[in-house]
């Protein structure tokens, strides 16, 4: 007889391989919108959780840019304790259910992890998915878990723009008890994460629900209200202690060939925001902004955008989704993931093609794109072998839609109103220190808007490295001052 | 949500005037810029140019037409109503001289944008001639508000019901005849009228401003579904604009342009007049 019921002992899982996830297969889900991915079970959260082997060194936690204690939650997670999984979390990290899904791991926590051998065809542990599973699991268990707050401090924050990098420094900076208010020049919250990112990769509900967390926690969003045209950066100066731009990369870059103001050329970023922040997919009836009935459809460029533009396209069933990118496909910057996902739907990768003209119909409209063939020459600045053209060999790819996917610049709205805050005339990024500060003291800034365009992750990243260096400006008067919060420590920021 | 409709004005069949409570727009909007707005949730979003403001009162004018469905519905709404989002100001404002002599060239709806223009550029010292063109007398709108501001107001109407038989650019061209000196021409109305207008003034050397109005997404900058192209180089009008030197601008691509999403254009408003109908229909009394 035993009386006191001893704790069972931890029973490792040495699959050497992720526990998969099922996903809805790929000739279902290019009929749909849903979520592509369909998530973990409890069995299955916890079964991948164990198979993390609590190493020492720890290198995952130094290979997240927000720094989360991943081994801790896993083994929460082990332990069946969701909830005290999801606290774990949310000491760093106030959005699970969007990072789970949308952080590229595979460069991160997951490539760093130290079962990570692929040689020995051993994966490295499923940080994302079980953090997805986490996050999910809050919404269906309707789970507020609050984070403590600190009392109020009396002092005011801005944050513009309420993307990425605004929405951790706002959720940092009320957890650190300051009073925050977030600006949107849109109608709804989330910036890239509303209009750029897909339903199928990141359904807006589950995007809401974090953004209402926020609000619960005492952060104030005002909507429709573009700072610089609606109220200018001088003023939010004056009204607020403290300042953090964040207003991103929402330029696009066009490709500057003959035809590109044909009717039927978009950029990523119109396309994907017709759909995706105007519902258009379900124009006519559930949205009044309409998306052309597409037949066949060219989308230019290979990262991640591109994939999301060529897969959202696919979904309104056109004949052909051709993708268009003028290197090799080792120089693809999508994920590896998406570009996966892209090929299972069918999408009709054309590579070392460079388009050149976009072909009237002859009615003011997309009839086709010609494109240059390339072969790869010698290696460029960037270090990736450079396309140069196959003298005389050209292909015409019949479309009556054109997405120009190939990247975009900062968004000038509020830099063009301030010319006194110091960018980089170039780039038009705004400059700044160590700590995220711009030319105005009391102003600092983050994520696209600095870097030029960049990832999910590493805008919020930012987001948390500047909360931090304003938290202790606004103590002391000075970002680089410690005073007595030894907390405050900058994660690295790559 | 705010944006509370305080004064509702017919103007003109199926053209209404709205003054809406938007405290920060009313304070900071210039002549030329514009709002966006979306009615409901499945709204899309539409740019407005602001034909009037009252930062005392915390007010601002829009005045529209209702050609689709947005427009309508936005006809729908009355005093007491809130628009569910309403963001601005956005784009440029107009280029305003001093003490020069200006002529505005308005038609239709585009009369409407004339009226700020006008109120500027006289705050400004400028002598000012406003032509306002119209169908006919019945779709004339706020010819006695600008004729109380300008010095010198011509009317025009296609089928001679009221002022003179004919276009603007017949008015424009005999005001040059005529010696007058004019600096500057600012035009806003239907794009054949201001290309047209253009192109009479383009031969006497006159600065031409012509303010666009290509489709609108998000009219921050960052869609470009707004690209018109000006001197050869693609601008967006949403940021760059609206107005441009109307003597560069591509107009037979903005016609285009501006066609390409009609067909969806027409069926959503036909869609939405079934629905309203069906609704009448079932609201009706029992004939049993």
């Amino acid at each position: 007889m035993n009386d006191t019921p001893k704790k069972p002992k931890r029973v490792f899982n040495k699959s050497k391989t992720k526990m998969p996830m099922r996903e809805q297969a790929p000739m279902d889900r290019i009929m749909n919108f849903d979520e592509v991915p369909l998530g973990y079970n409890e069995i299955e959260a916890q079964q991948e959780a164990l198979r993390c082997i609590d190493c020492k060194t720890k290198p995952c936690v130094a290979g997240c840019p927000v720094g989360i204690d991943i081994p801790a939650f896993l083994k929460l997670v082990g332990d069946k304790d969701f909830e005290g999984a999801l606290k774990k979390i949310k000491e760093k990290n106030f959005l699970p259910a969007i990072c789970g899904r949308v952080c590229p791991q595979e460069d991160q926590c997951e490539m760093v992890c130290t079962l990570n051998k692929p040689d020995k065809g051993r994966e490295p542990g499923g940080v994302g998915r079980v953090e997805r599973f986490l996050g999910d699991y809050a919404v269906e268990h309707n789970l507020d878990i609050m984070p403590d707050i600190a009392p109020a401090t009396g002092k005011t924050v801005a944050v513009i723009g309420s993307g990425p990098a605004g929405l951790t420094a706002a959720s940092d900076m009320i957890q650190k008890g300051h009073d925050v208010t977030v600006f949107e020049a849109l109608h709804k919250p989330g910036g890239v994460l509303f209009y750029g990112i897909p339903q199928f990769r990141l359904p807006k509900e589950i995007l809401l629900r974090e953004v209402s967390g926020l609000e619960k926690m005492g952060v104030k969003f005002v909507m429709n209200y573009p700072i610089g045209k609606s109220e200018s950066l001088d003023s939010i100066r004056e009204r607020f202690d403290v300042v953090f731009i964040a207003t991103g990369a929402g330029l696009p870059w066009f490709l500057g060939i003959p035809g590109e103001n044909l009717n039927g050329v978009y950029s990523a970023n119109e396309f994907l925001t017709r759909v995706n922040l105007m519902g258009g997919y379900k124009f006519p009836g559930g949205s009044d902004t309409p998306v052309k009935k597409i037949k066949r459809i060219a989308v230019i460029g290979a990262g991640n955008t591109a994939m999301d533009s060529a897969r959202t396209a696919k979904r309104l069933q056109p004949e052909v989704v051709y993708l268009v990118y003028r290197r090799s496909r080792l120089e693809m910057p999508a994920r590896i993931e998406e570009i996966h996902h892209a090929e299972q739907e069918g999408i009709d990768f054309n590579l070392l093609h460079s388009p050149i003209e976009i072909i009237d119909d002859g009615k003011g409209a997309v009839g086709a794109i010609l494109c240059q063939e390339m072969e790869l020459g010698e290696p460029d600045d960037s270090g990736r072998r450079r396309p140069v053209p196959i003298e005389g060999k050209v292909r015409e790819f019949a479309v009556d839609t054109v997405v120009i996917a190939i990247g975009q610049g900062p968004n000038p709205l509020l830099t063009a109103d301030c010319p006194e805050l110091e960018r980089n005339e170039r780039k038009g990024t705004i400059v700044i220190n160590d700590l995220m500060q711009t030319s105005f003291e009391n102003v600092f800034a983050g994520g696209d808007i600095v870097t030029g365009g960049a990832t999910v992750i590493l805008a919020m990243g930012q987001g948390r490295v500047a909360a931090d260096a304003m938290h202790r400006y606004l103590m002391t008067g000075d970002p680089h001052e410690q005073g007595d919060d030894q907390s405050a420590v900058c994660p690295n920021l790559t | 949500m705010g944006n509370k409709i305080v004064y509702v004005k017919e103007l003109a069949p199926l053209t209404k005037l709205f003054e809406i409570e938007v405290p920060h727009i009313a304070e900071r909007g210039k002549a030329g810029q514009f709002i966006i707005l979306r009615v409901n949730d499945e709204g899309e979003r539409i740019p407005l140019t602001i034909a009037n403001r009252n930062p005392e009162k915390g007010t601002i004018t829009l005045v529209f037409q209702e050609v689709g469905k947005t427009t309508e519905m936005l006809g729908q709404l009355d005093v007491g109503d809130e628009i569910l989002d309403l963001a601005g100001p956005l784009g440029k404002a107009t280029d305003i001289p001093e003490g020069k002599t200006v002529v505005c060239v308005g038609g239709g709806i585009g009369n409407a944008v004339v009226w700020p223009q006008v109120q500027a550029l006289k705050a400004a010292g400028n002598r000012v001639i406003a032509i306002l063109g119209a169908r006919n007398k019945e779709l004339l709108i706020l010819e006695e508000e600008i004729t109380a501001l300008a010095d010198l107001t011509i009317v025009t109407t296609d089928d001679g019901s009221y002022g003179r038989k004919g276009m603007v650019t017949h008015a424009l061209v005999d005001l040059i005849d005529e010696g007058e000196k004019i600096d500057e021409v600012i035009t806003i109305g239907p794009v054949v009228m201001m290309k047209f207008v253009c192109k009479t003034t383009e031969p006497f050397g006159i600065p031409t401003q012509a303010s666009l109005n290509p489709l609108m997404v998000d009219g921050t900058g960052m869609c470009g579904a707004c690209r018109v192209t000006v001197g050869g180089k693609t601008r967006f009008a949403c940021v760059e604009g609206p107005e441009f030197n109307g003597h560069e601008v591509d107009f037979d691509e903005l016609i285009t342009r501006l066609a390409y999403y009609q067909p969806e254009e027409r069926s959503s408003l036909e869609d939405y007049h079934r629905c309203r109908m069906e609704d009448a229909a079932d609201n009706l009394p029992s004939s049993k």
